[in-house]
């Protein structure tokens, strides 16, 4: 595989920071990964699945009524909130669904944040008849009601977690907790470019469907190559499956959004990058969200999917290399894109993609014309009516 | 100034025909005044090595048990270099020597060439960190090494026997054998092949093998160390530690010690 990251280490980023317990199942599964991309069969059905189960390629489409109104660079979405399951998180949950199986795991494990992951967990177990546990942080049980009722109705036990802040860094520690206990039966799907080496590479393998396509479609419509892509970044998970379809076209700027939350200055934010420093945290080195001290702090945006003091290795590598480069978006502006976009296009986008949109909003009128932005639409925003009604109401208040 | 190590603390459980008993403790829970009082009446109760634990945030391989004594630490104010302030006072009147526990971000914010330095300082003869498995410690051995501190080698149920030979083999200090599948805390019951696992073991390593993990009672301590150098008592002694008291804790040690020093 290009780039593959040996040990893990991207730089000096990733790794494998886990207990001992852990690590054999860890070698196992790098092991039985690499064999499987190796496996012609378990391709084929990967991408039949994608294509009938969750209705790839995803369409790549021209924001006109945006673009017109931003006055610049033309923005084309591509569209994984048209996906099964409505989001990206479902390319990955069934290329780790397939690996489970081919383990013979009966029992799938995942965090949750915005409850995207978890219903794409819930979902592949339906599939393939295993059973499900998601363990979701008690305050993103509360903001994101919808999903949780979704991963019920698929069969999954949804576990509330009452520790820390309540979110996905203290659902991702219960995961780790129950996976050290069963790690013989059970299968942990992590959701994101995140975690202990090999989830990052092979979350990013499984995310790659989305840049590949979206690289194919421009050229199609375009004749040439976007001059930059967006795409929010929690963990990282869509942005990663979208830059590694254009990490070797160097004229193409990757940028990454992550979530300024009320302002970096004021220390209610989410963005690892943009506002921590290196440290080791859920199984990697990466930048975090610390005190001095190397205690993790809690963080805050406005979407649950991103409200994570980590971030994936690879994206503090391309970082720290200059090859993409990462901004922040407050929750007050991704609201605005998320109505922007409701309103002009007819999408209900998530509150995590709206922060994309909202730095291409930005972006566009500083080029011209004849440019061309590529925005990750990572997944749609039904989940989050209730949240951005409650954000409206306390900004009127 | 003393300088246990914890090859000395075997060496003397040997000789005494007992086997040895690591108690563990949060550090700061609930303040750091109440640690330096603990740690040298637990020593005098009969603990032949203190693992002193550095709290941290998110402690993802660690029970309720200890998560709560992390978060009663942390509002209190518990810091690495305060922890290490406070080792520094104590260390005198110690009579163990010191395993620091931690999970690797707070030892790595401090700096670890740093830290290695003022770990002598502070009496701590080894570094057991919970989430750095061989594959990663590169990372600190040379300052390890440079120092004159042991990294204690963590291996668990689910660890295949190559890798334990491997692993084993080369280990410093103590060989800590994870008895269970699963985070730390009292078990009722321990796994059937426990001892099995624990005398293959021995024969691999060249220092001496202690369990740990769900080990709560007397009774339990000595049946598991029929078939180990010594056991470890956590979860056990920071949720007695943190209902009645220090007294109690130390009477706990006390009775693990006793029933340590008789044949099972």
């Amino acid at each position: 595989m290009e780039n593959y990251p040996q040990n893990g280490h991207f730089g000096p980023y990733g790794g494998r920071y886990v207990a001992e317990t852990l690590m054999p199942a860890l070698l196992e599964l790098e092991k039985e990964f690499l064999a499987a991309r190796r496996d012609p069969a378990f391709q084929r059905e990967f991408d039949l699945l994608l294509a009938d189960y969750v209705g790839r390629p995803s369409p790549l489409y021209l924001a006109q009524r945006l673009t017109a109104q931003c006055g610049g660079a033309k923005i084309y979405l591509k569209r994984e909130d048209l996906n099964h399951t409505g989001a990206h998180k479902v390319n990955n949950t069934i290329g780790q669904a397939l690996l489970a199986r081919r383990m013979g795991r009966k029992r799938l494990i995942a965090e949750t944040g915005a409850g995207m992951h978890g219903v794409a967990t819930a979902t592949v177990a339906a599939l393939f008849g295993m059973s499900c546990d998601v363990f979701m942080g008690s305050e993103d049980i509360r903001r994101q009601a919808p999903n949780v009722a979704r991963m019920k109705m698929l069969g999954a036990r949804v576990v509330p977690v009452d520790s820390g802040s309540a979110t996905l860094k203290d659902a991702m520690n219960e995961a780790l907790r129950d996976w050290v206990a069963t790690v013989r039966d059970t299968f942990y799907v992590i959701g994101t470019v995140a975690g202990p080496h090999p989830y990052p590479v092979m979350v990013r393998e499984f995310q790659s469907v989305i840049g590949r396509e979206a690289r194919a479609q421009i050229l199609e419509k375009e004749g040439r190559l976007p001059d930059e892509v967006l795409a929010c970044v929690g963990g990282g998970s869509n942005a990663m499956g979208i830059f590694v379809g254009f990490v070797n076209d160097m004229a193409v700027a990757l940028t990454g959004v992550e979530a300024g939350g009320l302002g970096i200055a004021t220390g209610k934010h989410a963005a690892s990058i943009g506002g921590g420093s290196v440290g080791v945290l859920h199984g990697n080195k990466t930048y975090l969200l610390q005190d001095k001290f190397g205690q993790i702090l809690e963080t805050h945006s406005v979407s649950a999917g991103l409200d994570y003091p980590g971030v994936g290795p690879e994206h503090s590598w391309f970082h720290d290399i200059g090859r993409a480069t990462y901004l922040s978006i407050t929750d007050a502006e991704a609201v605005d894109a998320f109505q922007a976009l409701c309103r002009l296009e007819g999408i209900i986008p998530a509150l995590e993609s709206s922060h994309a949109v909202a730095a291409a909003m930005k972006a566009a009128p500083t080029r011209g014309r004849d440019a061309v932005l590529v925005v990750c639409l990572s997944g749609r925003g039904d989940k989050d009516m209730a949240s951005v009604e409650q954000y409206l109401a306390g900004r009127k208040g | 100034m003393p300088n246990h190590t914890l090859q000395s603390a075997f060496d003397r459980c040997r000789r005494e025909n007992r086997k040895a008993l690591v108690a563990y403790v949060t550090a700061g829970d609930p303040d750091l005044a109440a640690t330096a009082r603990l740690l040298p009446a637990l020593a005098a109760a009969g603990a032949d090595i203190l693992e002193v634990g550095v709290p941290f945030s998110d402690p993802m391989a660690d029970g309720p048990v200890i998560q709560a004594a992390c978060q009663r630490a942390l509002a209190a104010g518990a810091t690495l270099p305060g922890i290490l302030e406070m080792l520094r006072g104590i260390r005198d009147r110690l009579t163990a020597p010191v395993v620091l526990f931690s999970y690797y971000n707070v030892l790595l914010q401090y700096g670890i060439e740093k830290l290695a330095a003022d770990s002598v300082a502070a009496g701590i003869a080894a570094w057991l960190v919970v989430d750095m498995p061989a594959e990663e410690a590169g990372e600190i051995e040379p300052a390890l090494h440079k120092h004159g501190l042991c990294r204690i080698t963590l291996l668990a149920p689910t660890t295949p026997p190559d890798r334990a030979a491997r692993l084993a083999g080369a280990a410093k200090g103590f060989v800590y054998y994870i008895t269970v599948t699963g985070v730390t805390g009292a078990r009722s019951e321990l796994p059937a092949d426990l001892a099995a696992n624990l005398e293959t073991l021995q024969k691999l390593s060249a220092v001496p093998v202690v369990a740990g993990f769900g080990i709560s009672s007397p009774e339990q301590a000595r049946t598991v160390a029929a078939h180990a150098a010594g056991v470890v008592v956590g979860s056990a002694l920071v949720k007695l530690h943190a209902e009645a008291g220090a007294d109690a804790a130390c009477r706990l040690v006390s009775d693990i010690a006793r029933a340590l020093r008789s044949p099972a």
